[in-house]
């Protein structure tokens, strides 16, 4: 009982650290109104984002079609709002399987080491002797495009990371006191791992997690303008860029619209992220 | 000798990470649904065609056999035969070889000229409005997705404004260094973000520790603790982070290539994936995996040339 009320007054302050970066807040509200848009497009967006207007083509940045028309005159505004569903699921999709898998393959090699841990530490140094996106698009390649198989890619590569952070700090937390405790009172593995390890390891993960939802965004529009992501006409920022990209001369607009959402929504995630390091990070 | 040994058992640790390289760019293909004949030829393929693939994987031997067979035929130097290129994927990967690397040493110069400035400014005038501005600027060039920042200058630089081509490469070394100013300098401006705020913090750092306050204390002159202390950390802790930051690099690059039409191996792995060119594809994660150990095995060197604390270990 001591313990927490002496922690209270700490986390409190703590908290009041992070509320008071401007950073914070900026980030919390764009990724607020983010998630809206995400979940209520059809409020925002004036007009359905795969209707096709043959009677206005092409049309430049006006009162009705703040974004312009595209060529087969959808409004781009509505497709960059209702884009909002998808890539703000990807960065939850994209990355919370490789959240789980890493946490759990990393919590097991650090605690058993041994044979196991030895052949993750080889597999580690060869996965990341790939570039991160040649080895996922080499992976799309083999399943072919699309919005799931980009899913499956990146979980397929991207654990790795979670479970060589995880595994390091477990290994530092098993030097601690309470684990030995643990050991000396007869606890089952299991309860110690997930009881009482993972709970004071998981911090940089979870920090670690929300720098990567930023990227998964971006390698996630990536993917799409590269037309290995998701596919036409679906609304999705990189397609859209890509579709826009044969009249950079003519009509910019179609291009550079979305892009400026994709880096809204990365910048909130980049500014919430630093603030959660701030928060969650052990002092002293 | 000491650095020998080291090189030795570096080189030597690098032995079971390749053989699980091998592994993974081994079974990308084999996890294939269907027949990995027809995969990699392509539907079109002559039942004689399919037959010689088959005997040259040999896909009618046990999986182990088969993997034995991949391994040597690649330590002979044999990818295969690019479908896409109709030519040993080998001899396709390293035509386009040069191209990458010109542009990624040319990104990485006009990064170090962009963020190592910056970053001296910025640490020097350390939270005041110099500070803040940089960092803000280098935050949202951080959240740009790379394609993008290619994109928007190419829209205004070579579309509209005409100062620079819209893609391609040309002939010689200051034709590209015009012709690759775009490309390259979309690779920098991200990698300068990353750069920019490495190396802030590493100025800060040895700007705080004791033995330039007592370098300070004893009179030396600014000029003299920036070049001998600052400097020198400053590099050693840029060179780590260029070094292993590789793999984004050419991640970077490959996503520059495609969107300014150079052809390097970056938009080439991108042609042989729309191809379904398995050969190929395989051919050139293996040369991607190469050259980022390449690059992580100099940076130790040079790391352990620069700082002499890392010679002990």
């Amino acid at each position: 009982m001591t313990e927490t009320t002496l922690s209270l007054p700490k986390s409190r302050s703590r908290l009041g650290l992070a509320l008071r970066r401007p950073g914070f807040l900026l980030g919390a509200a764009i990724i607020g109104f983010s998630t809206l848009l995400a979940l209520f497009p059809g409020l925002f967006a004036p007009y359905d984002p795969n209707f096709i207007d043959y009677t206005a083509v092409g049309q430049p940045p006006s009162a009705a079609h703040p974004f312009g028309t595209d060529m087969l005159g959808r409004d781009a505004f509505s497709r960059v709002i209702w884009a909002y569903r998808i890539n703000m699921q990807m960065a939850i999709l994209a990355t919370v399987f490789a959240l789980v898998i890493g946490v759990t393959v990393g919590a097991l090699v650090g605690y058993y080491r041994g044979v196991a841990d030895m052949i993750f530490g080889r597999f580690v140094d060869a996965i990341i002797t790939f570039p991160f996106l040649v080895l996922v698009i080499a992976v799309v390649a083999v399943l072919g495009p699309g919005l799931i198989n980009m899913y499956i890619a990146i979980t397929l590569v991207g654990w790795v990371y979670y479970a060589r952070l995880m595994r390091a700090e477990i290994i530092g937390q098993m030097g601690n006191d309470y684990a030995a405790a643990g050991l000396v009172m007869g606890y089952s593995d299991r309860r110690i791992i997930f009881r009482h390890l993972l709970p004071n390891a998981i911090t940089p993960v979870i920090v670690y997690w929300m720098t990567d939802m930023a990227l998964a965004i971006l390698l996630g529009s990536s993917l799409g303008y590269l037309g290995l992501g998701a596919q036409p006409p679906q609304a999705e920022w990189g397609v859209l860029i890509a579709e826009g990209r044969n009249f950079i001369t003519t009509a910019w607009w179609l291009s550079l619209m979305p892009g400026i959402a994709i880096v809204l929504t990365g910048l909130g995630f980049s500014l919430l992220g630093d603030a959660m390091a701030d928060l969650l990070r052990p002092r002293g | 000798m000491q650095s020998l040994a080291y090189i030795a058992k570096r080189l030597l640790l690098m032995v079971p990470t390749f053989a699980i390289v091998m592994v993974i760019i081994f079974l990308l293909v084999r996890l294939l649904p269907g027949d990995p004949a027809i995969a990699i030829a392509g539907d079109k393929a002559s039942d004689a065609d399919l037959a010689a693939i088959r005997e040259r994987l040999g896909l009618n031997e046990p999986l182990l056999v088969q993997f034995w067979l991949f391994l040597t035929n690649t330590l002979q130097g044999d990818l295969g035969r690019s479908i896409l290129m109709k030519a040993p994927a080998l001899g396709v990967i390293l035509d386009r070889l040069p191209t990458t690397a010109f542009l990624t040493l040319y990104a990485v110069t006009l990064s170090l000229l962009i963020a190592g400035p910056l970053a001296f400014v910025a640490a020097l005038n350390r939270g005041r409005w110099p500070d803040a501005a940089i960092r803000a600027v280098f935050q949202v060039g951080l959240s740009m997705p790379v394609f993008y920042i290619g994109l928007v200058l190419l829209t205004f630089l070579a579309a509209r404004a005409r100062l620079f081509p819209v893609g391609g490469i040309g002939h010689g070394f200051f034709e590209n260094l015009h012709q690759l100013f775009l490309p390259a300098m979309t690779i920098a401006l991200y990698t300068s973000a990353i750069v920019m705020r490495n190396l802030r913090a590493s100025i800060i750092e040895v700007l705080d520790a004791e033995y330039v306050q007592f370098a300070r204390a004893k009179g030396l002159s600014s000029r003299l603790i920036l070049g001998r202390h600052v400097l020198r950390n400053a590099l050693i802790s840029t060179v780590t982070l260029l070094g292993l930051s590789i793999g984004n690099l050419m991640s970077g690059t490959l996503v520059t290539e495609t969107v300014f039409a150079v052809p390097g191996v970056g938009r080439l792995m991108l042609e042989a994936i729309f191809a379904r060119d398995y050969p190929l594809i395989q051919g050139l994660t293996l040369t991607f995996a190469v050259l980022v150990s390449a690059v992580f095995l100099l940076t130790d060197l040079v790391q352990s040339w620069l700082d002499p604390r890392m010679r002990l270990t």
